[in-house]
């Protein structure tokens, strides 16, 4: 809902603090998750995460998911998919070349980055090209194995 | 302008310590010279005649001439066929790449396609959307955008690997180059912005068009204090606008140009528009050169390239210069043949 995705860059801060909340959580169930194990859960919290950031923040679900690194803003949603800033082509009043009707999910993207404690210097990482072949995935699964296998 | 180990037209240039690639456009820029770009439209043609008209429009006033890939979304020759015939006959192209039309895959291939053919220069965009042009009902792509793709042709380049991580048996050595727009917002991220762009590989900028020369120096002095001038090359785009007609559509159907409306003003009082315009352009390169940090510019004079040559001479930018191209190329070898 374009709405719900406006008002969670604007409150990119809150959302920042709940998330990491969330993520520690997460992490440190890592056991449960895999005595249930990992491929079991993939289909589950999938759906839960596509509903949950869906209804939050449009989420495409390409299974690598940016939003703390980019103010709460879903870049997917530019039609352009681009993952690293906005194109050339916002117009002057900050709407979407593609999709006038569109606020530049980059220009929400700074604005929420700007809210957030490590939003600044997040945004200003390169990104990488995006796996396509996680798209669908659960990107919570996904932070909770990579970082709970780093941390061991 | 001819180096002392010039090849034969079509040849590479020696790679000179500190520098990354065999053309002569890089090496302009690094000697400290004022660099002029100008853009190739490429035809909707099959005939390299084609091209080569094109070209010889800018003979003696460019150092580099930009092959738009499939610019405004629209179709024309590829830009890497467009480069490929310019480097045969020993022009220094600027291979533009954009991720509208190409995955991965592909777009690395042409990368390494045309580096084999001489191609020294790679400009990374993300491009138009497919709505901007003539085939709307397209698939658009996007697999990349243009700071994964610098940061893929850097790989290709230093590491010589593919995204993939499989090595290349030779490497494209290319100058690598990506666009910035200071006029479109968000304005205080655009710096911040192309800072990122540096750090996925970025050695030089050409920018949209400038009709804001205020707004120029804003953007030029926040690069400064960032520390970004000595790591990037950038030059300015700038072009002559024919009339106010011309300027009011530009505003309102190409994305991302900025023109202020006492230029739309100026352009409409004029009793020759055209005039006006090509003195407007001359003034605002004459006024860019003065800016810190700038290091050329790059004249995009779509539908009215003729004008490239009076707007570049008039501005007295190239001082003297005269950058290479294929007749002079013989002229200056019969020269020393002679006696």
């Amino acid at each position: 809902m374009y709405q719900v995705r406006l008002w969670s860059t604007r409150h990119a801060r809150g959302l920042e603090t709940l998330y990491q909340i969330f993520e520690r959580a997460l992490v440190a169930l890592d056991p449960l998750w895999r005595l249930i194990g990992y491929e079991r859960l993939e289909r589950p919290l999938a759906a839960a995460e596509r509903t949950i950031k869906g209804f939050l923040f449009d989420c495409q679900m390409c299974g690598r998911c940016a939003l703390s690194d980019t103010g709460m803003s879903c870049p997917m949603n530019c039609p352009k998919t681009m993952r690293n800033g906005p194109c050339g082509g916002v117009r002057a009043d900050g709407s979407c070349e593609v999709r006038p009707s569109m606020r530049c999910v980059w220009v929400e993207a700074w604005e929420g980055s700007l809210r957030m404690r490590r939003g600044r210097d997040a945004i200003g990482v390169v990104r990488p090209a995006v796996d396509r072949r996680l798209a669908g995935t659960s990107s919570w699964l996904r932070v909770a194995r990579e970082k709970s296998a780093r941390a061991s | 302008m001819i180096f002392a180990d010039e090849p034969a037209p079509g040849d590479p240039l020696p790679i000179l310590p500190g520098h990354s690639s065999p053309g002569r456009f890089e090496r302009v820029l690094r000697a400290g010279a004022f660099a002029v770009t100008a853009e190739l439209s490429p035809p909707d043609s099959a005939d390299p005649e084609d091209v080569y008209a094109r070209a010889r429009v800018f003979d003696g006033r460019v150092d580099a001439i930009n092959a738009t890939d499939g610019s405004g979304a629209n179709c024309h020759m590829s830009s890497v066929a467009v480069c490929a015939l310019l480097t045969r006959v020993g022009y220094s192209p600027i291979l533009q790449i954009s991720c509208r039309d190409r995955n991965r895959i592909a777009i690395q291939g042409d990368i390494l396609g045309a580096a084999a053919m001489g191609v020294a220069n790679l400009l990374c965009l993300t491009g138009d959307g497919v709505q901007a042009g003539d085939h709307p009902q397209a698939k658009p792509v996007f697999d990349l955008d243009c700071m994964s793709l610098t940061q893929i042709a850097r790989r290709l380049r230093d590491e010589g690997r593919f995204e993939s991580g499989r090595a290349l048996t030779n490497r494209p050595r290319m100058f690598l180059g990506a666009v910035e727009n200071p006029f479109a917002p968000p304005y205080d991220w655009r710096p911040l912005r192309l800072a990122k762009k540096i750090a996925a590989g970025a050695q030089f900028i050409q920018t949209q068009y400038c009709f804001d020369v205020p707004r120029l120096r804003q953007f030029m002095t926040r690069l400064g204090d960032l520390g970004l001038l000595d790591r990037v090359f950038v030059l300015i785009g700038v072009g002559p606008l024919p009339s106010a007609k011309t300027a009011q559509w530009l505003r309102y159907h190409v994305a991302g140009v900025h023109i202020p409306d006492t230029v739309v003003e100026r352009l409409a009082d004029a009793a020759r528009p055209k005039a006006e315009g090509r003195k407007l352009c001359i003034e605002l390169i004459q006024e860019i050169r003065e800016i810190k940090g700038v290091s050329g510019v790059h004249v995009m004079a779509y539908r009215q390239e003729e004008a490239v040559a009076e707007v570049i001479d008039a501005s007295g930018v190239l001082n003297g210069r005269v950058p290479w191209y294929p007749e002079r190329h013989k002229m200056l070898l019969q020269e020393k043949v002679a006696p």
